[in-house]
């Protein structure tokens, strides 16, 4: 039995559920407690416990800084002793793990999809050349820190004691300052946290056309990708952007419009549990990936297929 | 400006990886610039033409990584530095981070530029390791670059959005897509580079502590998935109503 710290993130004022992922994955290897850093942090307390956290350390802090929340959370760390240090792999969560793991002179493994234990080590899975193979490794110094790609493990209620702990933290003290921030609308699905997520490639043919997926998208409450093809055209921000050098992501459900499935594609989205293809070419490379396939054109496929979502969805 | 920026040598995107037993096939494998690298290094050359200063690029690898080496000084690099590590492990962050981190030594370098991860590793750990153990500055994810005399304006993207960083100097700052379009390698860019010294160092010459932090327990294809089911039907509404109906009965993913 290890001591684990998961850090959780919170996103437009919501807890990201990726926090309650890495919690729950902690306490499979011992007893977990939590860093919660962001405004109203105490007021998600009670989520993290609700998957294991015994201990939820928070700060009402408003600005985002990595070198900062790095210094805190190595801390606390210093100052309990935890062994197993489990991160979301998010924007901000690699951009923590780095800097703790320099601070503290260990290793970070990145981007783990499936963790094992074997004498208090953990053997990290993890996808290389953007999931093109996979390679199972380990830290040999402490603390382990791992990233853990979200969607990627689960999460199992198992309630925790749930105690909590006001740590402080000095923003003034970043040595790279957040001037303005410039939020999406918080509506809007982030695609690593995504279920479900509804991409499109070349065959959309025009940005305007995104609008059926993100109508799609909408009502099933999922989010929007593309390949790099449609980022290329400038037909969508390349944030929205799947494969290698865009996000990868691993929903439940993945629905591919347009998209022929370049390999630097299928790199980004083979890990999805259902892919759903619709193409107009038989012979798309997508369809080799593909759970359910649709040899059709996209622009009739996709309006009746919103409708009948409508309909079920009552 | 004073410009460092750290390259890494990768397989080309476009490369199929096949894996026998614990190793990677590297047969057959075409090498380029980490696609965020050679980001980081046309933002560099940028800053050059504007503001002055020199461009280094630095790289930890095998021999075989002096065509990376030479593919930067082809674009426009004015001085490349490689790090000789024979037992190189591309997983192996922090080791790679140390060796830089001795390399630079007493240079001072206003900004040092890289990806913001290598597309082999996958990692991202490398500049913020060495920004940390430096104890300086660094904004992850660059999406756009302003610099004035002592101050570096910083577009990056952020969780749900993006931020504004303004720091001093000197910085670190990983590039993400999206902050230049690399340019080609001119043809008189490339005989010229071939002329170009490497400042070559060995690892263990540097005094890197060569024990790595991590061990490779080895390597896996990814798992080959079922076969897919292919929706037929007369009309393209019936495969459509009958793709919903799937999805939602029988996988139950709404």
């Amino acid at each position: 039995m290890s001591k684990v710290l998961a850090i959780g993130e919170i996103s437009a004022g919501k807890l990201k559920k990726a926090s309650k992922e890495v919690t729950s994955i902690g306490k499979k290897y011992g007893s977990v407690n939590c860093v919660l850093i962001g405004e109203n942090a105490a007021g998600f307390a009670a989520e993290l416990a609700s998957v294991g956290a015994d201990t939820v350390y928070v700060s009402d802090v408003k600005d985002y800084a990595a070198d900062v929340y790095a210094k805190a959370i190595k801390e606390i760390i210093g100052k309990n002793g935890y062994e197993i240090i489990l991160i979301p792999h998010s924007w901000t969560g690699r951009d923590i793990a780095g800097r703790l793991g320099a601070l503290l002179d260990t290793a970070v493994i990145s981007d783990a999809i499936e963790l094992n234990e074997e004498g208090g080590r953990i053997i990290v899975k993890k996808p290389v050349y953007s999931g093109k193979a996979f390679v199972k490794l380990k830290i040999k110094s402490n603390p382990q820190i791992i990233t853990i790609r979200p969607n990627s493990m689960g999460i199992e209620e198992n309630a925790g004691e749930g105690k909590v702990e006001n740590i402080t933290i000095d923003i003034s003290s970043a040595k790279a300052k957040i001037t303005s921030l410039n939020s999406t609308p918080s509506d809007k699905i982030a695609l690593s946290e995504a279920d479900i997520v509804v991409s499109g490639g070349r065959g959309m043919k025009s940005g305007e056309n995104f609008k059926i997926l993100e109508e799609l998208a909408d009502l099933l409450k999922a989010g929007v990708g593309a390949t790099r093809a449609a980022v290329d055209a400038e037909w969508v921000d390349h944030t929205l952007q799947v494969g290698q050098t865009g996000q990868t992501v691993s929903p439940n459900l993945y629905i591919a419009a347009g998209i022929s499935g370049a390999i630097q594609h299928l790199a980004g989205m083979g890990s999805s549990k259902n892919i759903v293809a619709i193409n107009k070419d038989p012979d798309a490379p997508i369809f080799k990936v593909a759970t359910f396939g649709i040899v059709d054109d996209l622009f009739k496929i996709i309006p009746t297929f919103t409708e009948e979502v409508k309909k079920i969805k009552g | 400006m004073n410009i460092l920026v750290l390259i890494k040598q990768v397989p080309d995107t476009e490369a199929n990886i096949s894996v026998s037993g614990s190793k990677i096939n590297e047969g057959g494998i075409k090498w380029i610039i980490s696609p965020y690298d050679e980001i980081a290094l046309e933002e560099a050359l940028r800053i050059r033409e504007k503001k002055g200063g020199s461009v280094t690029v630095i790289s930890v690898g095998t021999e075989n990584t002096i065509t990376a080496l030479r593919t930067a000084y082809a674009m426009g690099a004015d001085n490349a530095i490689h790090i000789k590590n024979d037992n190189y492990n591309m997983l192996d962050s922090f080791t790679i981070a140390e060796a830089i981190i001795k390399a630079i030594g007493d240079i001072k370098y206003d900004i040092i530029l890289s990806g913001r991860q290598g597309s082999d590793s996958d990692n991202g750990q490398v500049p913020l390791i060495i920004a940390s153990k430096l104890d300086i500055a660094v904004v992850s994810y660059a999406k756009k670059v302003e610099l004035s005399e002592n101050k570096a304006v910083i577009t990056a993207e952020t969780e749900g959005g993006q931020a504004v960083y303004e720091t001093s100097f000197p910085v670190v700052i990983t590039a993400n897509a999206g902050l230049n379009e690399p340019r080609y390698p001119s043809l008189k860019g490339i005989m010229a580079s071939k002329k170009k010294p490497i400042d070559t160092k060995d690892l263990a010459e540097l005094g890197v502590n060569i024990e790595s932090k991590i061990e490779i327990l080895g390597f896996e294809p990814p798992p080959q998935r079922g076969k897919g089911k292919i929706i037929e039907g007369d009309e393209p509404e019936q495969k459509a109503r009958e793709l919903a109906r799937i999805l939602h009965e029988e996988v139950k993913a709404f």
